[in-house]
């Protein structure tokens, strides 16, 4: 939906997050005290709720709680009315529009279709609550709130039954009127909620505080929304649910549960089933799309904790463990894909109230259980802190763990037991007897039809090959097995303006995660994912039985010949299987194909046909063929309407298909597997020529196998972790494309600007036919798409050998002209931009004379330097950027890698200290030697991924300023893993203040489509500042796909980040700045116009210190000095500052001469000022939705976020000991000098976090998540609480300890969440057992677990030793053996052990570590180092 | 993807010459080969540049994909390599030979550059020996009949492409045999003249036609469906002095054309060097021609004068990278000079300003006169610096003006101010079916850029043909 005042503005891409709680009395006792609890673990959850920019409307906060009979009884017997007992009557909140006759309208209507139903309505209660109390933002948009009370029937039994009769009321209901929102509609269950700060739901609604309010169970939620926008109906809870999470791969879950209505048969529900569908409602948000997908399944008569394992599948398949639940997920895995994402749900039907947790367990959800069976959940430990005596056990959810409390039976269920419960229900191993899979085919014998050389150059040039994708795709592929790596980013123009005939999949972006929600590790937590894919009938998923499994099962999306011949022939009564070509005459029309294929299709499936072979093989001089991303996505679109989608599987055959993006557009849009036969081809007759020495087969295999890990990585971008639910997720954008053909073929992607239309596609695909067919072919064409190719046929670029010569010669002579005449070349030479389409409407303005315009000293304090880390680039070039912008006054950024602390306070400081996903040289030092700490949460090159940096580049000094070891492999996470939702990042701003409370905190984001909603987010969140960058974003090494394939260019996302901060009047509160690839003086004011007011260079700056985009920086090969640490080649380093000096005043000096022109004196004014721009005559592309918001708002320092850092408990702290609640976050970060605190009570998230050397925080009871994040050389020590039972399996501290800690000591006597010490660099820890993913990507340090360890332990750990008391033996089979291996503790180290639990018993008087010490020899063989290969090596060299 | 550290392994090391006092005793090739191994290794140094600038505009004028087949090449690719080459150059045996190779001094190795031409060379070389290079007949004929009027590498160029399109070439040559300069400007030692027959074969196996000892006749082109005038730029510059007429006094070209063609036909040349005082006007690759060719035929002695002063040995600050160094530049005919006589031949910053004849009209002496660069860049005599040099064979090669007025005159064209026949919107139409290019187009240039612009007058004209736009 297209806001025309905000034409950038995507409602769709709201997200949102939050904290969560639940309160269940498991005697089954209706209290108040239940809900007056729950409210106040909302409360004391603010911190996690967002809040509009004045701080009064909330982003929405809600309760669930059984029927308040005895209140409802109090009311219906004032009026007169006769309600029943309880269960013999439902209540329905409704949320009205605000208008009397509309609400008396509606409810008519309401009360005539119950009637129709037979569900007699008792009467309408208006819900006494406080308007005043609300922000205006609230109150503006608050709809008249009533309850309904509908008789229950005498037909109908109570409970389920008859909730399932008021369901189908709400359904029918829907269906007519939407502009009523019905939160409940229930006989057991009742939300109150709204738009309205965490602390104003209690005071808003009357019967919350009403002693009368009682009930057995209560959920609430608070609710963090990237928009500030009012809406009342997606405050949580949902019907039956309340979410804490994202789910990524929503588009696709919503399409194939659209599509699976045909296919559904209820035999709970009957035809009833028919008069609810949609089953999920468009429009809403994901966690309503979830939510309406879980009430069905429970209405169609699933037990509630099933449909949560339904949805929220576990890793089973990456799973070691032979779990006997396991064929019970299969047998559904082959009916419905997993609803992927970060997720803590809580839900209920008012008899129980159950809890999930996704595969991934990326979401926090802690458990207690009091002496009198009261069962807290909580997105915190011990925030209902009165509790604390009671509780006599603390635990947490795991990924992909399940939970249930009946309230009928008391009983409380865990994962195991509720998952073998299920699993017995049905004989689901037997069942799995139907599935096929396709190893179990037997083997076809195909002699691959190999043409000789000229036909296969010919089909390649039909398909569009380049000598690229042959030599620097194909290739690498085969050889390595690995998708091929570049440097240097994407200068070449967007598909559309490009002149090189680019295939289709080239106009389509990745889209990637950004701060709402975590990228996945698809390599180092390979566990977590799965690659499986089925085929065939999708079955009745309503109804058991062997049938529903009758799939067919692959391990990879990527078939061979041999094995697509085995689908082809496969013999099944199951499986109707015809292939349908793609061809076409050359004398149709590519429109006229597509109709007459669609016919193909529907004959097929109207004959039964279940599996649809697309096949374009057969290409010659008269036929062409669809192109194959078109066909699946429009064959895909085209059964979606004809409701055969679940019936049908697509598979590919094609030539077309050759690279890791165009396997994952494939995949997104439809097709379950995909043989891409030329592709293999080429790879047969590389081996033939020897240049991969290799069998064919195992090349083909290699190439298989990089493809399927390509298109993996590129879902778990987004955070996806399985295929299955990758598929037709549609995780994509088009740019450049025709509004109406997406619409049409790739419905519901994002698509922004115009462009190529169904036309043009035709004669891009003509163009390669003709020139395969009409002319000679004697080679493929050198395109040079990444590195630059001149001649015939080439692709543009930005940084042309004449640009760049031109650019150099300007700086290094000191030549204002030489620069004009760079500045000309770009604007009208180079490749067209999107900035290059724009020009100035200077006839709409008084020119002023220049004196008047602010000067170019002044003007280039805004500029900054790009991140590039010490370790990417050379000291030297690192050093000369530097001492470039301190010497303007701009600012310089120190990249991701760490500074030397011998630069700080010296002209060689980087004004900007980055803080990334590998926190690599990130001290407390480090971040107060900042102007600005900059977190990234995204680069332009490779957004949504991760980096490694080889241990050959990891000298001496790049390992000291990265705080770690020579020679021993980086690994940046692709997560910041204390950021996996956008309350996360709040908490990160939050600690990072407090660590340097003079810093401004800005937040680095990449551009694509809803970056502006993620940037009001951060804004929320408290950031200073917000970098949009460009995705053409240059870098040290990023996959080839990635580079040229993620992100959208600056433009879009800047004017789109100034659109709805301006919407969600937040822009004054940040900075926003912009990069990408600019280069002119032109660029900056087009950047300018659009909304940023601060801006940066990485390229331009590298050319001027002699960079002439080699495009080697990954190999550590450049010749000019820059991007190496070779000293060979440093020697050979020829910048000097004032190169980059120069560069930025000439930038100045043409901004300055345009500002005159525009009759502008500063920058300021006219930032935002987009109605300065105008479309130029001849562009290619409809820029009106950038240029037609215009508003002149920039950066106001007093609109600055307030931390209220005076009111911490740590800056007022008088004595030795204090007592803390959750709300006391970042605990001890702001303590000055050097102390030793005892606490008691309950450690907010971050506890300790950057805590330098001299202070020492001890804690008594349990803490949350992030304790000693970056830890800088304090001591923290945690012990069970003093006041209450503990038990040693109790959980103590949360998620993700000692992130990037650098050194000091943490010593836990208690248990810890997962991740504990996830790139832990030098801190030394003891803890007394560890979730999932333990000791992840650390490389230096010491832990020592004294108990159990979960799953995936060590992943990506390239330095550092764990030790771990290994009582049982268990330890291998948790053990991620990637880098790492297990061996006896070397006697050199067991002195270290030694002390290091001497340490611990006298810190925490842990009784585990008294009795090992009393006898430590008889216990060290228990101990089990596991330690890297390249570490071990690096210890015996020191 | 090139080898990554290559440039720090390898030091960049050219073909070598045959040592100069064997190579002055005939006209046979100068070049050796440098054993295989050395020659992988010399293409390893490519570094596989992000921005190529040796196939760029600063480098080759054909856009070869320099990269790519220096990488195939150091993987021992040789064919593969040899077809990356193919698909840009059409001529790789001669450019391999004659070209300055302006790639090499483009290339991001700076001085230390990759030897693209040596590598070039290697590779088309290999192609012949091997039999990979064979006859490409176009499977399908257009019916289309093309004239190409002139053989030189413009003419080759044009004619090559436009019948691998499928059109039937003709090629018009009013010589004895094909190959304009390149068979008769350039010297045997440095372009083999049976190398450019083996090409000539290989074009006629491959269907094209050519008419030699023929004048291009306006009436007879008029039967074709197009015409690419590729009749070069052969007016050479005059000295403007009395005595033009002398006996002993000769245009460098009608020089190295009599040496050619007395090597080919086994008699003496119509001019001979042998025992005479040679001058050569003009410091440039002709002139350096005619040095090594008077040389070879036994002159008593060679001066060659230069006009400009003598370049500096590294860059000048106005001509950096990797624009074409204006460097001092000592070739394999000064070098064959120096070897003989222990100086340079060369003389800069002088010319001829009278030419000194007998009674019979015969060359005896020459007048020089030194030059001086005027503020305004011009050079202009020194009065009082007049010098006589005895001489009995005036060599000038100050290059060419541009195309033949007899030419212009039979084929009604109009040329510019520079004598080129131009089409003032920059293509090579010259309206209705006609088209020009190289040197006639462009003026006097390399062979590399005669063939590219050959190439770029036969897809003009190929578009033209097929009605594709």
């Amino acid at each position: 939906m297209v806001d025309r005042q905000y034409p950038l503005y995507h409602q769709e891409l709201e997200h949102e997050s939050c904290g969560v709680g639940a309160i269940v009395d498991l005697t089954g006792k209706a209290t108040h005290r239940t809900v007056d609890q729950a409210l106040s673990i909302v409360e004391r959850l603010a911190h996690r709720a967002g809040s509009d920019a004045l701080g009064t409307t909330g982003d929405g906060v809600g309760i669930m709680t059984n029927l308040p009979h005895a209140l409802f009884l109090s009311w219906a017997t004032e009026e007169g009315l006769v309600l029943g007992n309880p269960g013999e009557y439902g209540v329905g909140m409704f949320f009205l529009p605000e208008d009397e006759v509309g609400v008396r309208n509606i409810c008519r209507i309401f009360e005539q279709l119950a009637g129709a139903e037979q569900l007699p309505v008792i009467g309408w209660r208006d819900v006494p609550c406080h308007p005043a109390l609300l922000g205006a933002g609230a109150r503006r948009t608050m709809p008249r709130i009533r309850q309904c009370f509908i008789r229950r029937p005498s037909d109908t039994p109570a409970g389920e039954a008859f909730d399932r009769r008021l369901y189908l009321l709400r359904r029918i209901f829907e269906k007519q009127d939407t502009d009523t929102y019905i939160c409940s509609l229930s006989s057991r269950t009742i939300v109150y909620k709204g738009m309205m700060l965490v602390t104003q739901l209690r005071a808003f609604y009357d019967d919350l505080q009403d002693v009368r309010y009682v009930s057995r169970m209560a959920m609430v939620h608070s609710r963090f929304s990237t928009n500030t926008f009012p809406s009342w109906s997606k405050a949580h809870p949902q019907r039956m649910l309340l979410h804490n999470g994202e789910i990524n791969t929503i588009r696709g879950n919503h399409d194939r549960m659209k599509a699976r209505e045909e296919t559904m048969r209820s035999p709970v529900m009957g035809e009833d089933m028919r008069r609810v569908l949609p089953v999920v409602q468009e429009g809403g948000s994901d966690s309503q799309m979830l939510d309406n997908a879980m009430e069905f399944l429970y209405m169609n008569g699933f037990p509630l904790p099933l449909t949560g394992m339904i949805l929220l599948p576990e890793p089973w398949q990456g799973s070691p463990e032979k779990t006997p639940w396991r064929d019970l997920y299969r047998y559904y895995a082959s009916m419905m894909e997993p609803w992927d994402g970060p997720a803590a749900i809580l839900y209920s039907d008012g008899d129980r109230v159950c809890a999930s947790l996704d595969r991934n367990g990326l979401r926090p959800l802690r458990c207690a259980m009091t002496d009198d069976r009261r069962l807290i959940l909580s997105s915190e430990a011990g925030v209902l802190f009165e509790e604390n005596a009671h509780i006599i056990r603390r635990w947490k959810l795991k990924s992909g763990d399940v939970l249930e409390a009946d309230l009928h039976s008391g009983e409380l269920l865990e994962s195991r037991a509720l998952k073998t419960r299920f699993a017995k229900a049905h004989p689901y191993t037997q069942w799995m007897q139907h599935l096929i899979r396709l190893d179990d085919l037997p083997r076809e014998t195909v002699t691959p039809a190999s043409p000789d050389d000229d036909v296969r150059l010919q089909l390649c040039r039909a398909f569009g090959y380049t000598w690229e994708d042959l030599h620097h795709v194909l290739l690498p592929m085969a050889r390595n097995g690995s998708e091929p790596i570049v440097s240097m980013g994407a200068d070449e123009p967007l598909a559309a303006l490009s002149r090189t005939h680019p295939p289709l999949s080239d106009y389509f972006k990745q889209r990637f995660a950004q701060v709402t929600n975590p990228p996945i590790d698809a390599l180092r937590e390979e566990m977590k994912t799965d690659c499986s894919i089925y085929i065939g009938d999708d079955g009745n998923l309503l109804s058991d039985g062997p049938d529903n499994c009758t799939v067919l099962e692959l391990t990879s999306p990527v078939l061979t010949e041999e094995e697509l011949a085995r689908i082809r022939n496969l013999r099944h009564s199951a499986f109707q299987v015809r292939t349908i070509s793609l061809l076409y005459g050359k004398e149709k029309s590519l429109a006229q194909a597509l109709s007459t294929f669609f016919s193909a299709c529907d004959a097929a499936c109207r004959e039964g046909v279940n599996i649809l072979i697309l096949s374009d093989r057969g290409v010659d001089p008269s036929h062409l063929a669809i192109p194959s991303l078109l066909a699946v996505s429009a064959l895909e679109q085209h059964l979606i309407h004809i409701k055969k989608r679940t019936a049908v599987s697509v598979i590919l055959e094609s030539g077309e298909p050759r690279d890791v993006h165009q396997l994952a557009l494939l995949i997104g849009y439809g097709a379950r597997a995909v043989n891409p036969y030329l592709a293999h081809d080429c790879v047969r007759s590389l081996c033939a020529k020897g240049e991969v020495e290799k069998s064919a087969s195992d090349a083909i295999r290699a190439y298989n196998a990089a493809l399927t890990a390509g298109v993996l990585k590129i879902a778990s971008k987004m955070g996806v972790s399985t295929l299955q639910a990758y598929q037709s997720a549609q995780l994509f954008e088009a740019i450049g494309l025709d509004g109406k053909m997406v619409e049409r073929y790739f419905t519901n992607t994002p698509y922004s600007l115009g462009g190529t239309d169904l036309n043009r596609v035709e004669a891009d695909s003509r163009f390669h036919h003709e020139a395969a067919f009409c002319l000679p072919v004697t080679g493929l064409p050198a395109v040079g798409v990444h590195k630059l190719r001149t001649g015939e046929g080439a692709q543009e670029h930005l940084y042309a050998p004449e640009t760049i010569h031109l650019l150099q010669q300007a700086v290094w002579n000191d030549s204002r002209d030489l620069f004009e005449r760079y500045a000309d070349r770009v604007e009208h030479e180079g490749p067209r931009t999107i900035r290059s389409m724009l020009d100035f409407r200077f006839e709409a303005c008084h020119e002023i004379p220049l004196e008047e315009v602010e000067s170019e000293a002044s003007i280039v304090t805004r500029f900054r330097t790009g991140a590039m880390s010490y370790g990417s680039i050379s000291q030297e070039a690192h050093e000369c950027m530097a001492m470039a912008m301190n010497h303007l006054g701009g600012r310089s950024n120190s990249g991701e890698g760490g500074e030397l602390p011998s630069r700080y306070r010296t002209d060689l400081n980087s004004a900007i200290k980055q803080v990334a996903s590998g926190r690599f040289g990130v001290t407390r030092e480090y971040l107060l030697s900042a102007q600005e700490i900059q977190i990234k949460m995204a680069q332009g090159a490779k957004p949504g991924e991760g980096g490694h940096l080889p241990g050959a580049k990891v000298t001496e000094s790049v390992a000291k300023t990265r705080c770690s070891t020579p020679g021993i492999s980086l690994i940046s996470p692709p997560p910041h893993h204390d950021i996996y939702s956008i309350e996360d990042l709040a908490e990160l701003i939050y600690d990072l203040q407090c660590a340097n409370d003079q810093a401004k905190i800005t937040v680095k984001l990449v551009s694509s489509t809803g970056v502006g909603t993620i940037a009001s987010g951060v804004a929320k969140a408290g950031a200073g500042g917000i970098l949009i960058s460009g995705g053409e974003g240059g870098t040290g090494a990023a996959p080839m796909s990635s580079v040229h394939h993620a992100g959208l260019p600056w433009e879009i996302g800047l004017a789109e980040a100034h659109q709805v901060l301006c919407r969600n009047r937040l822009r004054q509160k940040v900075t926003l700045e912009t990069d990408g690839k600019l280069m002119t003086g032109h660029d900056v004011m087009v950047a300018l116009l659009l909304g940023a007011e601060q801006f940066g260079f990485a390229t331009a700056p590298l050319i001027t210190m002699g960079c002439r985009m080699m495009r080697v920086c990954h190999l550590g090969t450049c010749p000019f000095g820059i991007a190496t640490q070779n000293p060979e080649l440093r020697a050979r380093f020829r910048g000097k500052p004032e190169y980059v000096e120069r560069f930025m005043l000439f930038i100045a000096g043409q901004m300055r001469r345009i500002m005159a022109r525009l009759g502008a004196r500063t920058v300021d004014e006219l930032v935002g000022r987009s109605d300065l721009l105008r479309m130029k005559q001849d562009a290619a592309l409809d820029l009106s939705d950038l240029i037609g918001f215009s508003r002149n708002t920039h950066f106001q320092p007093d609109a600055r976020h307030d931390f209220h850092l005076a009111e911490r408990t740590d800056i007022r702290l008088f004595q030795d000991h204090v007592h803390l609640t959750t709300t006391d976050r970042a605990f001890g970060t702001m303590l000055r000098g050097s102390r030793s605190v005892q606490a008691q009570g309950c450690g907010g998230q971050s506890f300790g976090a950057f805590l330098p050397e001299g202070q020492q925080i001890t804690l008594y009871g349990v803490a949350n998540d992030y304790l000693g994040k970056g830890l800088s050389g304090g001591t923290i020590a945690v012990c069970p609480p003093v006041d209450s039972v503990w038990r040693e399996e109790d959980t103590l501290i949360g998620n993700v300890a000692l992130y990037g800690a650098t050194s000091g000591y943490a010593l836990i006597a208690g248990m810890a969440g997962e991740r504990f010490a996830v790139r832990n660099s030098g801190a030394w820890a003891v803890v007394e057992g560890v979730g999932d993913h333990g000791c992840e990507y650390m490389t230096g340090g010491r832990v020592c677990v004294l108990g159990p360890v979960g799953d995936n332990f060590a992943a990506g750990m390239s330095g550092g030793i764990a030790w771990v008391l290994d009582e049982h033996s268990t330890l291998r089979s948790h053990l991620n053996a990637g880098h790492v291996q297990i061996v006896p503790v070397a006697p050199a180290q067991a002195g270290e052990l030694r002390r290091l639990l001497i340490m611990h018993e006298k810190a925490t008087g842990s009784r585990k570590a008294r009795e090992i010490l009393t006898n430590f020899e008889t216990w060290l063989p228990c101990f089990r180092a596991v330690i890297s290969e390249e570490y071990m090596t690096f210890l015996k060299g020191v | 993807m090139g080898k990554a550290t290559g440039f720090l392994e390898t030091a960049r090391m050219e073909n070598p010459l045959r040592a100069e006092d064997v190579r002055l005793k005939d006209f046979s090739d100068l070049h050796l080969s440098l054993p295989v191994r050395e020659r992988h290794s010399q293409a390893s140094r490519c570094m596989d540049c992000g921005v190529p600038f040796c196939q760029s505009d600063f480098g080759c004028p054909l856009h070869n994909l320099i990269p790519e087949w220096n990488d195939l090449l150091w993987q021992g690719q040789e064919k593969e390599a040899l077809s990356r080459l193919l698909l840009t150059a059409p001529f790789p045996e001669f450019t391999g030979r004659v070209c300055p190779a302006l790639c090499e001094k483009a290339c991001n190795l700076a001085d230390e550059g990759v030897t693209n031409r040596d590598n070039e060379l290697y590779l088309i070389e290999t192609g012949f020996a091997r039999g990979w290079v064979v006859p490409r007949v176009p499977s399908r004929r257009t019916g289309k009949q093309v004239a190409v009027v002139g053989s030189g590498p413009a003419g080759l160029a044009a004619a090559d492409l436009l019948n691998q399109r499928g059109h039937s070439v003709t090629v018009i040559e009013r010589a004895d045999r094909p190959g304009g300069l390149m068979m008769y400007g350039i010297p045997n030692m440095k372009l083999p003249k049976e190398i450019v027959e083996r090409r000539i074969r290989l074009m006629e196996a491959e269907g094209i036609s050519f008419l030699l000892n023929t004048e291009a006749d306006p009436d007879q082109l008029r039967a074709f469906d197009a015409v690419i005038l590729c009749c070069g730029s052969r007016r050479p510059r005059s000295l403007n002095l009395p005595h033009m007429d002398a006996e002993g006094v000769h245009y460098a070209v009608d020089y190295l054309t009599c040496a050619t063609r007395s090597l080919l036909s086994g008699s003496d040349p119509v001019i001979s060097a042998s025992g005479r005082h040679v001058v050569v006007v003009g410091g440039g690759d002709t002139g350096n021609d005619c040095v090594a060719t008077a040389l070879r035929q036994g002159a008593s002695s060679v001066t060659q004068l230069e006009m400009m002063p003598r370049p500096l040995t590294a860059r000048a600050p106005g001509n950096p990278w990797p624009e074409w160094p204006r460097t001092l530049r000592t070739d394999y005919g000064q070098l064959e000079a120096i070897s003989v006589t222990g100086s340079d031949p060369r003389v800069y910053e002088t010319t001829v300003s009278g030419i000194q004849v007998d009674e019979h009209n015969r060359i005896h002496s020459v007048e020089t006169v030194r030059l001086k660069r005027t503020p305004e860049g011009r050079m202009e005599p020194v009065s009082g610096s007049e010098r006589i040099l005895p001489s009995d064979l005036l060599l000038i090669a100050a290059g060419f003006i541009g195309c033949e007025e007899q030419t212009l005159r039979t084929l009604s064209l109009k040329a510019d101010a520079r004598g080129r026949v131009l089409p003032a919107d920059g293509t090579h139409a010259l309206g209705g079916s006609w088209f020009s290019a190289g040197d006639l187009r462009t003026g006097q240039s390399l062979v590399v850029r005669a063939i590219a612009d050959g190439r770029a007058a036969a897809h003009e004209a190929d578009a033209f043909l097929t009605d594709r736009h």
